[in-house]
């Protein structure tokens, strides 16, 4: 496997890599945690815990039968105060367990060690035992990712250390201070898929993280482990364009990467994968950016899953100004929620705060047909026509101008000097083609 | 318990939460910028009138950007400074001793007419400088045909014609090469010197402002054109002389690098790029050689304009399949 000569269109959204040098600092357990039973995508957990109860470390208190789902478990010890619904940022309510905590932090009887699986069912089941989702963002329950259909054409795993977004840099500092898990769990994915080769793609802005894996893979005499440079332009963490990058193959959307032979994997779900195998911790804790102009002492934290986003930012020092908009994830893809009650989730790689101008985007103005949108586009989409197929609601139009691969990369947006909402524009096409059903 | 502030009236909007510097208004400063060595060659050509013509044009039509938004109760965008652009472009487009009032219509057929009429920056159909010099052309043609004597020329007269008249009229000798590429030539204030619009072009290019292929597509084709037939035809200089001749006279350095680069009056994906270029170098080269006028530049881009909708829509078809058929 050779890297393709070729790149995709990718954009310079500038790094902000403030937080970089920032050594990770474990946040203490906050009075109160609000843990969600839609962390996935997929199916909602039920609450297996009644108000009153007590809860320990670790101790399963959220599950389902619907098959693309997680389990949910305590990130603390304490007592559990009351079962809450509240309004999450996309659009529906999301279960809350309430946990008041005793901050002994006990863990559960049912925490051990897993012992080491016999075969792929065995691994996968231990993963979904995890609670494991997806990390890098789309928090799809990693365990049937494990587990693909195909499983005798997979031969390559690839972890993505890009880490592209702005501001973030709690990847980068995983990969410094996690390497030995992440390693560790790179060997037992490559195992039990029974996979040939492994490659971990790191943008070229972290050329310690690289050096360091090339060095540990040499000293552990992986030679089957490679580490692979990307341009540090945005979005080659973006798990089509990964794919391209490295294996060359374009991936189209609907396309599963282990169509193309390739278990695709974040580098914090893999790290997590070989933490997990050592202590049997389920994912409890979440390491993220804490960076923004509104906030006093920007950071590298672990905080336990239900953290409230309040009680994070007052651990950074509180705010230094005003917010007036608080992203979860990185400015180009990340999601603004309306309030600071609300808890981390277990796929929060960031957390930003924005005061004054910044919080606002600027006005839009008339387009003026520069196509820098479509030059920004890894998928060379026509966001301006499409954009133009939208107004008129035209469904067929959309479809036939590929809206369906658009994934809301948010590059177009980003490059256009008349400030137009183009990603999102994509966003409300695909909706009118998938309501007109149109194929 | 909770007895904590929060902040729970946070704006909210859908990613991007970030996004470039670069808007309208930068993106116009640049092509103000990449027009100012031909604007100072020109004022050494031509002397101190090349200013006023200049701002008398762009002051026109800001004012007709303004007053029109003003009237119809639209949002002001003499900011984007796009009116700015257009009002240079026509002074560069006419002689520099062209009347003041007769420039000002044409500032008013650029801003009211081309633009304002089909709905303001981004909706027009043809390039507006570009219809303003074809308009006052065909009404003041002797102003517009009437071009001063360069400053640095020997010849004792006030007006003298343009190498591509001399071409395809006759009457005097025409300037080296070097002359026009300098351009201590006579012609439309802007137009004359080639190296001074190279220079702005590629600054442009380098600002990632414009891209190479509509520039390279026509120069290119108007010089392979020239080329082929001045090897055919034959005649007093080379065919090499000849197609760098074509290249450098009139107002193709202009057109390829300002005018046919318009971001709204061009098509928008690379394919539809090489076909615009070679399709004004085409047209450019027709009238030139075969046409009763000497020069062809605006008409091929006022032609090239009305194809690009269909030069787009067709590359689209080409880059994503036509449309779907009823499969029954």
């Amino acid at each position: 496997m050779s890297s393709s000569a070729k790149h995709l269109h990718s954009i310079d959204a500038g790094h902000y890599k403030n937080t970089a040098g920032c050594e990770t600092e474990v946040m203490p357990i906050p009075d109160i945690v609000k843990i969600s039973m839609s962390q996935h995508i997929g199916a909602p957990c039920k609450p297996l815990v009644a108000k009153g109860d007590t809860v320990k470390v670790g101790q399963l208190i959220g599950d389902t039968d619907a098959f693309v789902s997680a389990p949910i478990h305590s990130s603390v010890s304490g007592t559990v105060v009351g079962i809450e619904t509240q309004r999450n940022a996309v659009a529906g309510n999301d279960t809350l367990v309430v946990i008041e905590t005793d901050k002994k932090q006990e863990l559960s009887e049912d925490i051990k060690a897993p012992e080491m699986p016999e075969d792929l069912a065995g691994f996968v089941k231990a993963v979904r035992e995890s609670g494991l989702v997806g990390l890098g963002g789309a928090s799809f329950p990693t365990h049937i990712k494990y587990n693909p259909k195909n499983i005798d054409d997979v031969h390559t795993l690839i972890v993505n250390g890009a880490e592209c977004e702005p501001f973030i840099t709690s990847d980068h500092r995983g990969m410094l201070e996690d390497t030995q898990d992440i390693i560790d769990g790179m060997k037992l994915i490559v195992k039990y898929i029974g996979l040939d080769e492994a490659y971990i793609g790191i943008e070229a802005n972290k050329p310690d993280a690289i050096a360091k894996f090339d060095k540990m893979f040499a000293e552990q005499g992986l030679t089957n482990f490679h580490t692979f440079t990307l341009q540090d332009r945005y979005p080659k963490g973006a798990e089509r364009v990964l794919v391209y990058e490295i294996t060359g193959q374009h991936m189209a959307a609907g396309v599963l990467p282990a169509d193309l032979g390739v278990i695709l994997s974040n580098v914090t779900s893999v790290a997590f994968v070989g933490q997990y195998f050592k202590d049997g911790i389920p994912l409890i804790k979440k390491r993220m950016t804490v960076d923004g102009d509104a906030v006093a002492t920007p950071k590298n934290i672990i905080a336990p899953i239900g953290t409230q986003i309040h009680d994070v930012i007052e651990f950074c020092g509180g705010y230094k100004a005003e917010p007036k908009k608080i992203l979860m994830g990185g400015p180009m893809m990340g999601r603004a929620i309306f309030s600071d009650e609300m808890p981390i989730v277990k796929n929060n790689n960031a957390i930003l705060a924005f005061s004054g101008e910044k919080a606002y985007l600027p006005e839009e103005t008339a387009c003026i047909n520069c196509g820098r949108c479509h030059k920004a586009c890894p998928f060379n989409l026509l966001p301006t026509a499409l954009a133009a197929a939208y107004e008129r609601r035209d469904a067929e139009e959309l479809s036939r101008l590929q809206v369906m691969q658009c994934m809301e990369c948010g590059s177009c947006s980003f490059v256009c000097p008349a400030r137009r909402p183009l990603s999102f524009i994509n966003k409300l096409g695909k909706a009118v083609v998938k309501e007109a059903g149109v194929k | 318990m909770d007895n904590k502030n929060y902040y729970s009236n946070l704006a909210v909007s859908s990613a991007p939460h970030l996004v470039t510097n670069l808007d309208t208004q930068k993106t116009m400063l640049m092509v103000l910028i990449a027009l100012v060595p031909s604007f100072a060659v020109s004022i050494y050509v031509f002397g101190w009138n090349v200013i006023v013509l200049t701002l008398v044009c762009i002051a026109a039509s800001m004012f007709f950007e303004w007053a029109y938004n003003k009237l119809l109760h639209r949002p002001q965008t003499v900011g984007d400074l796009s009116a700015a652009v257009t009002g240079t472009l026509i002074a560069f487009n006419v002689p520099s001793n062209f009347p003041y009032w007769m420039a000002i219509i044409g500032c008013f057929v650029a801003i009211v007419i081309v633009k304002q009429l089909f709905g303001g920056i981004g909706k027009n159909f043809a390039n507006p400088a570009i219809t303003a010099r074809i308009v006052l052309f065909i009404s003041f043609a002797t102003q517009m045909t009437t071009w001063p004597t360069p400053s640095m020329s020997t010849v004792d007269a006030a007006t003298s014609a343009t190498p591509l008249g001399i071409l395809k009229e006759g009457g005097g000798e025409l300037p080296s090469n070097m002359e026009m590429f300098l351009g201590f030539i006579g012609g439309s204030m802007g137009e004359v010197s080639a190296i001074a619009l190279i220079i702005g072009g590629l600054f442009l290019i380098w600002k990632k402002i414009i891209s190479p292929i509509i520039p390279a597509c026509f120069i290119g084709t108007v010089f392979v054109i020239a080329f082929i037939y001045y090897a055919i035809v034959g005649g007093d200089y080379s065919a090499l002389h000849m197609a760098v001749f074509h290249v450098c006279a009139g107002g193709v350095m202009l057109g390829a690098f300002f005018m046919a680069t318009d971001y709204v009056t061009s098509p928008i994906m690379p394919l539809g790029k090489v076909i615009m270029g070679i399709g004004c170098g085409f047209i450019t080269m027709v009238i030139r050689l075969w046409g009763s006028y000497p020069e062809g530049v605006s008409f091929s881009i006022l032609l090239m304009n009305i194809l690009t909708p269909l030069i787009d829509n067709l590359c689209l078809k080409i880059t994503y399949g036509g449309a779907k058929k009823d499969e029954k």
